[in-house]
């Protein structure tokens, strides 16, 4: 073992000790310390909400599409939110919109994405027993799992759910006497999110120290696969924006239930003046921007990291500007959060300051695009293998094509004056940022499936999930921008008072036959992913010849991942169909001197290192795996 | 801690080998930056738009400040008598840095009583309601100090502290001393845009 023991090292190691005693189910399965298991605890909870958040979906899609249907058999569900004639109460049609936003942002496709992947492959792809610190990692699941309870309960509440949309501006959300929505559903949606962010931190913090203390021997920062890259400038952009929600959901604690005036100022409510004065609802708009646009590259980068890596592998090519891609990532981050006012365009700020808004929102065009051409430009005559994951790996690169070129509309401070608040904003951030993502988790869950279960998903029905996903998705959100463009206004529960406005409901009621059938076209990928759980074909070492680090651990790897030794790395992890290569991957681990016959000139001087690779020191968290 | 054999050729980029329960206490500090530059932000956002109400400081704030200062010194002084393995200075140190912290949040807690005595409540223009944001939740930071610092002082009264055993006193001391450095800063950021 070429690791050297230094003071600080052995301190690091005799809390892990404990590890060795055989765990009993409860530590094992339940209260984890393993990232592996707390991976997977990620990953169902996030198909529970996301069944959960979908499901709510369909109720009001249905409500849109057929305004004056009966809903009756919806009662067993709903209960009292479905009336005497069989329709839904206009009330929880808001609630439903409010969770689906906050459940699918949130709980899915940051918890459930984010919280999965960086998980499960940051240990595994730097060459990493576990994370900084298990403790940590497992204290950030169970205050998901926390917040989720709380969330999932504020569901049965006779005033229901939060009302006031997932973004909750007060007043709205600020007064109890404003909506029923805006009763004990508030409150405990704010309790809900605290737990959350505070769950993100813990998580995030770790994924970055992880990434940065961790890495194996030789496991530069330029041969991090663009998974690590991605999960890593997600967590820093975790990092930075969720104390800022915080800041901003205490302010609206203390205005709700102490009476401070932080976001209300003369107000008139039911015909009598409320006592506060000198608030600033806008300033709460400028707060939670300042989250709410970082949160859209949150959830999003994860899924561009891990397309990177599947497109990469299976085109059989090195992916394409390596450095660009990570420049680029780097780039969409920063200016994440310089563009927030462009959610706010209509607030009355001042046009100049608008512009300025403008301008640095359309610059994000740039590094999407680069981003955009190196996927394509690596799947350009490349031996493409059409696996489910490569398949929604694309699908995500023609929704991020589709869904950014309305950003570009949108951005526009003059242009969002007619868009702002319709539909053609639901269908651009569900394409860009909602489905992309969703495509995102998807590849990775068909990717690395075998690495998290040992067993194979079914490929056939991985196939006809994805096309029936893909066409639906269009189907869905095409429509949307006309009705958009053509001025209806998101959050109605109805619009069919105004002739003009009636013509749209045949639209509606195609986008909606559309979403029904994509919401049962999931329970192909659900009876999938668990029967392969429990009975798909055993997984080979590498079944999809790969080159990172995780397909070098055991198939159904132990706590502690690899083994005896922690393989080092001595190449990037993009060498596919490298010229004079007998095999067409060469995985991260095998030294230069191993592949004299496909070595590059520069690359053989690297021969000389590996000695050196070999002698670094490394946080090695414990010596064996167990 | 570095054992590579020194080489006439480029070396390869050792991974960083911090340690990474250290780390994750800067990271952790960095979120708490995070919390209270979005709160002095919206405090600068909100005075910006008029309505403000003026009103002088209480003077104990300043003297508060002076005691948070001085027990960040007896930190520094205490990390340093556990470096040199002087455990009397040690064990002295330590306790005044502890008990500096518990009459700050004492005085702070004064600063509140006379505020209110000023008729500056909590409840009412938000630059009131500021004052005690960002006092109260530095003083809940504060609270989460003095626990990180009373292990340390356990630790230090049970001879676990010494000069091969210092994490836990680095932790401790880099908290303690970011504390104090927060509320420098929010108390001149207050007394400047009062």
């Amino acid at each position: 073992m070429s690791v050297v023991e230094t003071g600080i090292g052995t301190t690091v190691h005799a809390e892990e000790h404990e590890h060795h005693e055989e765990q009993n189910f409860w530590r094992k399965y339940i209260f984890s310390e393993d990232h592996k298991v707390i991976a997977k605890q990620y990953l169902i909870t996030g198909i529970m909400w996301s069944v959960i958040g979908i499901a709510m979906s369909v109720v009001f899609r249905i409500q849109l599409g057929f305004p004056n249907a009966n809903l009756s058999w919806l009662k067993p569900v709903l209960g009292q939110w479905i009336n005497d004639t069989g329709q839904l109460d206009p009330n929880f049609y808001l609630a439903l919109v409010t969770m689906h936003g906050t459940i699918m942002v949130f709980f899915v496709l940051t918890a459930g994405l984010s919280g999965t992947f960086s998980n499960f492959l940051i240990p595994l792809q730097i060459g990493a027993r576990d994370m900084a610190s298990g403790f940590l990692n497992m204290l950030s699941y169970w205050f998901f799992f926390t917040a989720s309870v709380i969330m999932f309960s504020s569901l049965f509440l006779q005033t229901g759910p939060a009302a006031g949309g997932w973004v909750i501006y007060p007043p709205l959300s600020a007064l109890p006497q404003a909506h029923i929505g805006s009763q004990m559903g508030m409150t405990l949606w704010l309790v809900s999110m605290t737990l959350f962010i505070v769950s993100q931190l813990l998580g995030g913090i770790n994924y970055i120290t992880t990434v940065i203390n961790l890495r194996t021997r030789g496991m530069a920062f330029n041969r991090l696969p663009l998974t690590i890259w991605a999960f890593f400038i997600t967590a820093i952009l975790g990092l930075i924006s969720f104390p800022v929600l915080l800041s901003a959901a205490l302010l609206l604690i203390f205005d709700r239930h102490f009476g401070t005036s932080f976001y209300l100022s003369e107000i008139y409510i039911n015909g009598e003046a409320l006592p506060n004065v000198g608030g600033s609802p806008i300033l709460f708009q400028h707060l939670f921007w300042f989250l709410g646009h970082p949160e859209v590259y949150i959830v999003l980068l994860p899924a561009l990291g891990i397309t990177s890596e599947i497109i990469a592998t299976n085109s059989r090519k090195p992916i394409f500007g390596y450095r660009a891609m990570i420049a680029s990532l780097i780039g969409i981050a920063f200016l994440s959060f310089i563009v927030w006012a462009h959610h706010m365009f209509v607030t009355g700020m001042n046009p100049f300051l608008g512009s300025v808004f403008m301008f640095l929102t359309l610059i994000i065009a740039v590094p999407s695009a680069v981003k955009a051409f190196n996927y394509t430009t690596t799947l350009w005559r490349g031996n493409l293998v059409f696996t489910p994951a490569m398949l929604f790996s694309i699908g995500l690169v023609s929704l991020f094509v589709t869904g950014g070129l309305t950003g570009i509309i949108l951005g526009n401070s003059a242009l969002d004056i007619q868009l702002h608040d319709t539909y053609f904003v639901v269908a651009h951030f569900h394409i860009v940022m909602g489905a992309a993502s969703a495509f995102g988790l998807f590849a990775g869950v068909y990717h690395w499936f075998p690495k998290m279960f040992g067993r194979m998903m079914n490929n056939t029905l991985g196939q006809i999930h994805f096309w029936l996903t893909f066409t639906g998705i269009y189907l869905v959100f095409f429509p949307m921008h006309y009705i958009g463009i053509a001025g209806f206004p998101r959050r109605y529960y109805q619009f069919t008072t105004y002739n003009f406005s009636s013509s749209f409901t045949d639209l509606n009621a195609f986008i909606s036959v559309a979403a029904i059938l994509s919401f049962l076209a999931q329970f192909i990928f659900l009876w999938n992913f668990f029967y392969s759980i429990f009975k798909g074909k055993k997984s080979p070492q590498n079944p999809w010849r790969s080159n990172t680090l995780e397909w070098t651990a055991p198939i159904n790897p132990g706590h502690g991942n690899w083994v005896g030794e922690i393989p080092p790395v001595y190449r990037w992890p993009y060498d596919y169909s490298k010229p004079g290569a007998p095999e067409d991957f060469i995985p991260q681990n095998v030294p230069y001197s191993q592949t004299p016959e496909s070595n590059l000139p520069h690359e053989n001087e690297e021969i000389a290192m590996e000695k050196v690779i070999e002698a670094q020191n490394f946080n090695d968290q414990f010596k064996e795996a167990h | 801690m570095n054992t590579a054999q020194p080489l006439t050729q480029r070396q390869p980029e050792e991974t960083l080998s911090m340690d990474p329960k250290k780390f994750i206490l800067w990271l952790f500090i960095v979120s708490i930056v995070m919390l209270f530059a979005s709160q002095t932000s919206a405090y600068l956002v909100r005075r910006a738009e008029g309505n403000w109400l003026e009103y002088q400081i209480p003077v104990i704030f300043s003297y508060s400040t002076v005691v948070l200062f001085l027990s960040s010194l007896f930190m520094q002084w205490a990390y340093y008598s556990a470096k040199k393995d002087n455990f009397a200075n040690l064990k002295i140190a330590i306790s005044i840095t502890f008990v500096l912290g518990m009459a700050f949040l004492w005085m702070q807690f004064q600063g509140w009583k006379e505020l209110v005595a000023m008729k500056v409540y909590f409840v009412g223009n938000p630059s009131g309601s500021f004052f005690y944001v960002f006092t109260g939740l530095h003083g809940f930071h504060l609270i989460s100090g003095l626990l990180v610092l009373l292990y340390a002082l356990v630790a230090a009264f049970r001879m676990k502290v010494h000069a091969k055993s210092l994490r836990q006193m680095e932790i401790c001391t880099t908290y303690w001393h970011f504390l104090d450095v927060l509320w420098l800063y929010l108390f001149f950021f207050l007394l400047t845009f009062n």
